[in-house]
This record gives structure tokens, C-alpha cells and sequence, in this order.
């Protein structure tokens, strides 16, 4: 009980701290349009469960809901199937509780709804996870070896690192502002130590695909919803003229 | 036994059937009485809208509800899955789902607004007292409903708000802590305090809801609705049938009017569920997509937004808080004291002196819970507190108006500091809006009779469409 407040005091130090440092980090938008890609859907799917899928679960999505993005069952079946054998289950992990305390400090996350409840006041959970994925650096001091700017001293390794590569993040030591006898911590930029296989272009069009496939499984009917409502809408709007007139008609006896 | 009457020769087979029935059940009777033949003000406005409207969102919150359960798991273990269940594998049940969590929000929209139309016209002034006070019951009702479904996502925002707002109860002297255990069933909040959340939420509340709901419109139908120029059509002139010049029968005039405003309000809701169903966060938390963890406290716990104002109050309540209530009953005392005559010198001086011992013996946070529920209950006194003589604030000196705009300006900021983290700054201004909020009725036998009033004319005032 002592560890966990005194980590939470230390994360809202942190916090705290960086905002005094230089605001709230600036999210990176994600381009939106690609929740409507099934291409990309389909290719964040790909990266999901080959590299997400190993330490987090997706407990309250099952594979064949895959067949929304435009997937056969077949397909499912032989690409994406590995941690089970029923298209019907939900997205399970095998990896074991225990052991993942011990490796990573924590469990890792459920990520079926981590969109949804990574939205803040600084942009969408989308924008958080499209940044997040984008900002891990080497961090010898770190026991994964990596860190992370958007979370700092995140339990994660960088999954990813074979696709990126591996950087250097260059922080440089600024006065502060407010109190001229301080110096704060800046990020400066980051340092490409050794080259990953795609080019940072294609890592982010990568990224982009994944947090799409992400965005659309916290709530996969999220297109369909707003379809449905324009028809709803246009419904109601002609409804509501009739029941105008209508009111008209009657009200036009009142004196 | 009553008489049996008889169709009328020639009489269709609907008219048998209706006289059949009414011989055994006063259909027509109940039927004329609050519909038909209920005559109503022909000069309503915008603002008498949201009287049907809260119904109309009653009934969506039941129907949907009675599809959720069908579902749902009260069980700490499945219940944070079964609502993603309903959200992806039962067929519609995100828009069932939706249309519940967004008609909790809309529900209580429609509330405020329908409360705040009775302070703007009287209507809660005599003979409708009986009419308000059962819509203070509903309210009261309707926040115990709201508070227990908001535990059943079973999201972190539900525990922690639960947790937060239970531990208040613990604050209350003497039997507070058990209290505590008994609304939980258990040290923490678990599976004990879930499952008896989901049965007062599915059963208790909503009967008690109910039961009010149709007291406030019996007792709302014997009395006759006021209007917004506060005028009593009753004994105003009369038809040939005696029935009131200036009312209007209910059906069809007001059931084609509210169908309008029944339409408009479904564009409005349809365009939140389909388009934003998560309202920026402020309809549905987004800690609540986290399954509860009792190990891991969100860094800030905030309430859903239709509390706020209340619970801005309640944070309000600080030891320096308490200390300002406590000169401020004691200059109330020495002012009664000059000014009062005989007797109630002294009662006052022995109230406020009883009453400040209490403020200084009991801690700032049980003055805080007793500081929310006042709050509410204070709404319960309103008949009583004003003291205008007339109803309607159209007839009101023009300043009165700011009154009230002050008292809305205030409650926004105070639902909108609820919302916020706490801060030095904010929690000062809470403390100043409390005292407006508190002022506001306290002081309203004064300000009420202040000013000049304009002369309420013998008719509504209408222009035909």
C-alpha cells in the first residue's frame, strides 16, 4: 500500500513537474481518416497481433468482429488466429500473470477500450496513443532499457523498436522562467541511433494504421453509429416540420 | 353498487364496449379528467416544455433500462464485461446503452430546466405547495437513482466516486461509520454494495419514482397548472359550460404543442447519442472505460456533471468555511435581536447560539454533507420563503430579474468548479457562490417584497398564432 501511494505521489510529482517544466506535452494528431480505412484497419490489425497482442489482452473483443474491417473468417483464421483456435473467442493472452509483474512491474493494460480512456483535455485517446507509440527512446537507467516522453518511465519496452530503431532522445538544461536559480529539463529532439527497418515515414504511417485498428476496437460500431444518425436525423428533422404544421393546424382555433 | 347505464340505441360497437367498461372501470372519467377535459393555461411558453419532456425521458430511462438488465451482471467480477457485452454482442445494445447513459444526463437537463421555470413563474406558490413538494422528492429521488446506476458500469469513476461520495456518509456524527457499512454491506466498496446498488436502482428507486410522479400530477390536475403570468384561469371569467375562458382542454391543443417540443428534444438527444455519445467526457468519464481497481486511485475523481453544484458546495465546507457560517448566524441573532419584538429575541439568540456550539463541535466535512443536502432540501421551503406579492416574474420589479440571473450565473459556476480539480482560487470562489446560493433563500422573505411590482392584469396575456 506504502509502494503504491508513494509511486502515485512520485507519478503526480512527475506530472506536476513536467507541466511547471513546459505545459502539458503537445499531443501529435492522428490522422483521423484512417479509422475509415480498411486497409489500414486491416494492416493496424496485423500489428496488433503480432506485436501488441503477445503482453495485452483485448478481453472484450472477439477475432471474427474482425470480419467489420473487411476480413474473411478463413482470413482470421489463418493470419491472426494464434492465441486460440475459435473465431469466436475474445482476445485472450498467455502470458501469465505473475511473470508479467515480475518483468514489467505491471500487468499489462486490456487495450480493447485504451482509445476511449485515453482521451484528456490535451486531444482524443487516438492522438494520445499515436504520440505515445511514437516517443520511446533508450533509457539506460530504465530496467527495459527504454523510456517513454508522453509516459515517462513507462513499464513498456518498445515493442516496435525492429521497425523504428533504435533513438537517443537530447534533453538540454534551460533556466527556468519563473526562478532564474533553477534549470529545467527540455527535450531537444531525438537521436537515431541505429536504423529500423521501415523509414520513419512508414513507421508513422505504420503507427497510424495501429492506432486506427485501436480506435475502431473501443468501439466498433463507431461508423455505423454515426451513419444511422444522419438518417435518424433527417427523420426527425422532416417529423418535425409535420408536427410544426400540425401544431399550427390545431392551434390556429385558439384565441 | 353504482347504475349501470346503457348505450344509446344505434350506438357503435366502441361506444358499447367504452360503456361496458366504464360501468367497471372509470376509463372516460380518468380519461376527461387529466386529458380531455383538462383545461389548460392557453399561454404557455417555451419553458412548459420540459414538464412532458421529463416524462418522456422517464419512460426512455425505463424502457432502456428494463433491455440493460436483460444483459447486465451485477457481479464485481462480470460486470464491468457484461456492459461491453451489451456494447458489442447484443444486437443494438450500444444504442440501448447509449440512449440510458446520455438519458441520465438529459434527464436531469430537463429537471433543472422544469425547476427552474416553477421559481421564474411561482409556481410553486399557493395552492400548488403539495405540487412542488413532490417535485423536490422526485429530484431528491431522481439523485439517488442517478447515484446508484453510475456504480453499476463498474468503471474506476464508478468505484472511486462511490467510494468518495459513501465515505461523506462516515462523516456523520455518531452512527456515521456504521451508516457507511450499511450502504456498502461491506469495509470497502465490492460486490455487496454493487448488488444492492443494482437493486435499488432496477427496483426501490424507480417504484418510489414513480409513486412520486404520479402524486405530482394527480396533485398538479386537482390544482390547475399555473402560467407564465402567474394568473389563476379558475377565477378568471367563465363559458357558457363553465369551463375557464383563458384554459384550453390539454388534448389536442397541448398533446399536438408538447408532441413539437417532444420532436425537437429527440434531435437534440439523437444528435448527442449518435454523434457524442461520450459528451467530451462529461456524459460518460473516461476513467470509467478502466475496470474498477481498487489498488489504483484516478488522479481526479470528479462527479458527473448534474452534481457538481452540490458537490462544489460540499468541498466548500472548510474549517474556515464553517467559522464564516458561524458569525454570520451570530449577526443574524444580534439583528433579530434588535430588530425582533418580544418573545423572539430570546428563541433566536438560544437557536443561533445551539447552532453555533454544533458548528464548532462537529468537523468541517460532516458540515459539509449537512451543507450539500441542505442544498437540496432548502428548495423544499421555497412556498414559504417567498413572500412576493405576486407570482409571475413578468409582474416582478425589473431588478428582481438579475436576482435570478445571478442565482443561474452562480450555480453554473459552481457545477463548473465541481468538475475541476480543487484549488485555492476555486475553492474560495465555491465558498463565495455557496453563501450566494444559500443567500438566495435564506434571504428571500426580505428581498422578495422589495421593490415596486407591476399590476398583474385579469387575463393572460396571448397573441393567437
Amino acid at each position: 500500500m506504502k509502494k503504491i501511494l508513494a509511486s502515485l505521489l512520485a507519478a503526480f510529482a512527475l506530472v506536476t513537474g513536467a507541466q511547471a517544466a513546459g505545459g502539458a506535452l503537445v499531443l501529435d494528431k492522428f490522422p483521423k481518416e484512417r479509422v475509415s480505412d480498411l486497409a489500414a484497419l486491416q494492416n493496424g490489425a496485423k500489428l496488433f497481433v503480432n506485436y501488441c497482442l503477445n503482453c495485452h489482452s483485448a478481453a472484450f473483443m472477439r477475432f471474427n468482429r474482425l470480419k467489420d474491417i473487411g476480413l474473411t473468417e478463413q482470413q482470421i483464421k489463418d493470419n491472426l488466429l494464434f492465441p486460440t483456435d475459435k473465431v469466436g473467442e475474445v482476445m485472450k493472452v498467455s502470458l501469465d500473470a505473475k511473470d508479467a509483474k515480475a518483468w514489467f512491474g505491471a500487468l499489462p493494460p486490456d487495450l480493447t477500450l485504451v482509445a476511449r480512456s485515453r482521451a484528456s483535455g490535451s486531444g482524443s485517446g487516438a492522438d494520445y496513443l499515436y504520440t505515445y507509440l511514437r516517443t520511446f527512446y533508450r533509457d539506460d537507467t530504465r530496467p527495459t532499457g527504454w523510456n517513454n516522453l508522453t509516459f515517462p518511465n513507462v513499464g513498456m519496452p518498445h515493442a516496435l523498436w525492429e521497425l523504428q530503431g533504435q533513438r537517443a532522445a537530447k534533453f538540454v538544461e534551460v533556466a527556468d522562467p519563473h526562478d532564474a536559480t533553477k534549470k529545467t529539463h527540455q527535450f531537444e529532439g531525438f537521436e537515431q541511433l541505429t536504423p529500423g527497418t521501415l523509414s520513419p515515414q512508414e513507421y508513422d504511417s505504420a503507427i497510424a494504421d495501429l492506432v486506427a485498428y485501436l480506435q475502431w476496437m473501443g468501439e466498433p460500431v463507431q461508423q455505423q453509429r454515426t451513419r444511422i444518425g444522419v438518417g435518424v436525423l433527417i427523420f426527425l428533422a422532416i417529423f418535425f416540420v409535420i408536427a410544426w404544421r400540425l401544431n399550427a393546424a390545431f392551434w390556429k382555433d385558439v384565441k | 353498487m353504482a347504475e349501470m347505464k346503457q348505450a344509446p340505441a344505434g350506438a357503435s360497437n366502441g361506444e358499447k364496449f367504452m360503456t361496458w367498461v366504464d360501468n367497471r372501470f372509470p376509463a372516460t372519467k380518468l380519461w376527461n379528467e387529466h386529458v380531455g377535459e383538462y383545461y389548460a393555461p392557453k399561454n404557455f411558453n417555451f419553458w412548459y416544455f420540459f414538464g412532458s419532456l421529463a416524462l418522456l425521458v422517464l419512460v426512455i430511462q425505463i424502457v432502456t433500462g428494463i433491455f440493460l438488465v436483460m444483459n447486465y451482471k451485477p457481479d464485481a467480477n462480470l460486470a464491468f464485461a457484461s456492459v461491453e457485452y451489451i456494447m458489442r454482442d447484443v444486437p443494438w445494445g450500444w444504442l440501448i446503452r447509449y440512449m440510458h447513459s446520455t438519458g441520465a444526463s438529459a434527464f436531469f437537463v430537463v429537471v433543472y430546466l422544469h425547476m427552474y421555470r416553477g421559481l421564474l413563474y411561482g409556481s410553486y406558490r399557493t395552492p400548488r405547495e403539495l405540487v412542488w413538494i413532490f417535485g423536490c422528492l422526485i429530484f431528491l429521488a431522481l439523485m439517488a437513482e442517478a447515484f446508484m446506476g453510475y456504480l453499476l458500469p463498474w468503471g474506476q469513476m464508478s468505484f472511486w466516486g462511490a467510494q468518495v461520495i459513501i465515505n461523506l456518509f462516515a462523516a456523520v456524527p455518531f452512527i456515521g461509520p456504521d451508516l457507511a457499512i450499511l450502504i456498502r454491506g461491506d469495509f470497502v466498496v465490492g460486490d455487496a454494495t454493487l448488488n444492492r446498488f443494482f437493486s435499488l436502482h432496477v427496483i426501490a428507486v424507480p417504484l418510489v419514482l414513480l409513486g412520486l410522479v404520479v402524486a405530482h400530477i394527480i396533485a398538479l390536475h386537482e390544482v390547475g397548472s399555473n402560467n407564465p403570468d402567474g394568473v389563476e384561469i379558475k377565477q378568471g371569467p367563465k363559458d357558457a359550460n363553465g369551463k375557464p375562458l383563458d384554459g384550453i382542454p390539454f388534448h389536442p391543443y397541448y398533446s399536438v404543442h408538447d408532441l413539437l417540443g417532444v420532436v425537437g428534444f429527440l434531435i437534440v438527444f439523437s444528435a448527442v447519442i449518435f454523434f457524442a455519445p461520450e459528451m467530451g467526457g462529461y456524459f460518460l468519464e473516461r476513467p470509467n472505460f478502466i475496470p474498477a481497481d481498487p489498488f489504483q486511485t484516478p488522479l481526479h475523481i470528479a462527479p458527473v456533471w448534474y452534481f457538481t453544484p452540490f458537490y462544489s458546495m460540499l468541498r466548500a465546507t472548510t474549517d474556515l468555511m464553517v467559522n464564516v457560517l458561524a458569525v454570520i448566524i451570530a449577526l443574524g441573532a444580534v439583528l433579530n435581536l434588535i430588530k425582533g419584538q418580544g418573545k423572539s429575541k430570546v428563541v433566536g439568540l438560544v437557536i443561533a447560539a445551539v447552532v453555533i456550539a454544533l458548528l464548532k463541535t462537529f468537523e468541517a466535512k460532516f458540515w459539509g454533507v449537512a451543507v450539500m443536502g441542505g442544498a437540496v432540501v432548502i428548495l423544499v421551503g421555497l412556498p414559504w420563503l417567498d413572500k412576493s406579492p405576486v407570482k409571475s416574474i413578468r409582474y416582478r420589479p425589473s431588478w428582481h430579474k438579475l436576482v435570478y440571473g445571478v442565482f443561474v450565473v452562480n450555480f453554473v459556476i459552481l457545477g463548473y468548479l465541481g468538475v475541476q480539480p480543487p484549488s485555492p482560487t476555486g475553492e474560495m470562489v465555491a465558498q463565495v457562490g455557496t453563501l450566494i446560493y444559500f443567500g438566495f433563500f435564506v434571504l428571500m422573505p426580505w428581498w422578495s417584497q422589495l421593490g415596486t411590482f407591476k399590476p398583474v392584469p385579469d387575463r393572460v396575456t396571448f397573441k393567437p398564432h
